[in-house]
């Protein structure tokens, strides 16, 4: 671990997040400070402990393959910026 | 307010309510016309619910003339803005939601809603609950009802002001790293936070998934208890719900503390707090002892690095979560000439400061090169935490400590991210452990430069599962020290 400076408009093109200039300086300055406090890590010998992603038990949960009421889909489009028809409308993606 | 059933508390209402010397009706018309009166002032709720109420207490008194008791019969109740209601805005307090209306109910709420409460509002929230204030709400001003000039905490602040301030009797908002602890504190309330997996996260719009969970506020233990012992159990709409027999708590409070252990953290002294707040804690030490309790030092090596571990942690699970306000099936949509400036340009517009600080470290955590050196490291810093409590918890029963390093702070005080999180020290390392803890009222103190003494909260916190022993002795502290009954709120000051 080390603090190496974050390549702010790197990580935001990996969020999909379009910063202004003055962000991408002021995120860098807090987002460098934040990783010189989380540093402190370092010190920490984890070199036998396993990694926990949850504390209490868990285990695969599988439900019976049984149809059961779910949302309507007008209910559920009806919240879209945008549809066409049954589906939702996004720009274009692919290039003409 | 005197004559009114605003002031009375949960259990008080169910019990007039169900013995029909009050209707809901009444309640709801008097808690409708309180909020109306006080919320200019505090500003608790982002949306409130003026017909779901009076529908709710139609039904409740329906039921009751019908000869069912119910378990919250006609109790307000104030709901956090990131736990959906079928119809009704559900924002997190974000940009990017502010319009949205949720197409169903959070298992939280609907258990509620079945044991009788009545729903008064959806309360304001720092955006998708990432903040120890309520300033991070990209929709709306939430003051604490005990100093107008300060914060109500966070980020469930909303919920914790309409407690306080009478325009609720019982709130439910949701606690990742102490966005229940610390607002209770803040606000003179009870705030707990069950076990992780305890109340279903079923309608929780999601922030950090492996420590989020849902708890009550109240301005009592039992209020607290009879809310938890309501919503939780298992869910099989939420696959991290613990699937084995809920056990309940409101009938199980106790008055004396005999025969319990309780841990006093050698690594939390809190001696860098300050005299005044030094002192409030020494006393509930004693207060603790007083009751029968014994008092054992524990350690919490690893507790220190709980920061650190939560600052990733929470924000790479957050970088994932939010991938999915995207313009595209619901919310904000800002158009572009092709799909990713699309996406960019919604997120950018969508998400305040806060939150696009938090994708961008989880982001960065879970980037290629620094995925190990970061969110790895950061797991296994969380095994050492979870490790650290169940060696302290082989020697005592509870842990108590500090919930807040300080009482309510004013409003744009901690203007540097960092100086934010460390609100959450205290609460942060039970949240990593998945521990139920809660907050507690245990005394006031003037903070400097204010005018009027502050109310400050106990942390207690339990072993997995422990919630029944941790409630009842949250209970005995209560009935036997009162502190939450020393002062009242300032509403009046305001709304005369």
């Amino acid at each position: 671990m080390s603090s190496e400076k974050i390549d702010v408009r790197y990580v935001a093109k990996l969020a999909r997040i379009a910063l202004t200039d003055d962000e991408v300086e002021r995120f860098g300055a807090q987002l460098g400070d934040l990783l010189e406090h989380v540093d402190s890590l370092a010190k920490l010998d984890v070199s036998a402990v396993a990694a926990t992603a949850q504390v209490v038990e868990s285990r695969n949960v599988e439900r019976d393959d049984a149809l059961v009421p779910c949302l309507d889909r007008d209910v559920v489009l009806a919240q879209a910026p945008q549809r066409q028809g049954g589906f939702f409308r996004v720009p274009r993606i692919i290039a003409e | 307010m005197s004559n009114t059933p605003i002031e009375r508390n949960a259990a008080q209402i169910a019990r007039d309510v169900n013995a029909r010397t009050l209707s809901a009706a009444e309640v709801t018309e008097a808690m409708l016309a309180h909020v109306d009166a006080v919320d200019v002032a505090v500003g608790s709720y982002l949306t409130v619910l003026r017909d779901q109420a009076r529908q709710a207490a139609a039904r409740v008194d329906a039921r009751i003339a019908a000869g069912e008791r119910l378990p919250l019969a006609g109790v307000p109740l104030a709901v956090k803005d990131n736990m959906c209601v079928t119809g009704t805005r559900t924002t997190a307090g974000s940009k990017i939601l502010e319009h949205w209306v949720a197409p169903y109910t959070a298992t939280a709420v609907a258990r509620l809603l079945e044991a009788g409460c009545i729903p008064v509002g959806k309360t304001n929230m720092d955006e998708f609950a990432m903040g120890s204030s309520c300033e991070n709400s990209a929709l709306g001003v939430t003051r604490n009802p005990y100093d107008l000039s300060r914060v109500p905490g966070g980020s469930s602040g909303g919920s914790a002001a309409a407690v306080a301030a009478y325009e609720a009797a019982i709130g439910i908002g949701s606690d990742t790293g102490g966005s229940i602890r610390e607002p209770a504190a803040f606000c003179n309330l009870v705030g707990f936070k069950p076990t992780y997996g305890r109340v279903s996260r079923y309608g929780l719009i999601a922030f950090a998934s492996s420590l989020d969970q849902i708890g009550p506020f109240g301005r009592t233990v039992e209020d607290c208890a009879l809310t938890y012992d309501a919503m939780g159990g298992h869910d099989p709409m939420d696959s991290t719900s613990i699937d084995r027999p809920l056990e309940t708590t409101a009938a199980h409070l106790r008055s004396d503390l005999s025969g319990v252990r309780i841990g006093i953290v050698k690594q939390f002294a809190t001696s860098a707090l300050g005299a005044e707040i030094d002192a409030v804690y020494a006393q509930a030490y004693r207060d603790l002892k007083a009751l029968g309790a014994t008092l054992v030092e524990v350690e919490l090596p690893t507790a220190d690095h709980g920061l650190a571990t939560y600052y990733l942690i929470a924000p790479a699970e957050c970088s994932s979560n939010l991938a999915r306000f995207d313009g595209v099936r619901y919310g904000l949509r800002v158009d572009g000439p092709d799909v990713n400036d699309m996406y960019e340009r919604t997120r950018a517009a969508g998400f305040g400061p806060e939150v696009k600080r938090r994708i961008l470290i989880g982001t960065y955590a879970l980037s290629t090169g620094y995925y190990d050196a970061y969110y790895v490291r950061a797991q296994k810093a969380r095994t050492l935490i979870a490790q650290d409590f169940e060696r302290a918890f082989a020697s005592c029963d509870l842990i108590a400590c500090p919930a807040a390093s300080s009482p309510a702070f004013q409003f744009n005080a901690k203007s540097d991210p960092y100086s934010m999180y460390l609100m959450d020290y205290y609460t942060i390392p039970m949240s990593l452990a998945g521990l139920p803890a809660l907050s507690i009222p245990c005394g006031w103190v003037t903070p400097p430069g204010g005018d009027r003494p502050m109310p400050m909260g106990l942390q207690l916190c339990a072993p997995l599962f422990a919630e029944r022993p941790l409630l009842a002795a949250a209970h005995a502290y209560e009935q036997k020290t009162k502190h939450a009954l020393k002062h009242k709120p300032t509403l009046t000051e305001v709304v005369g």
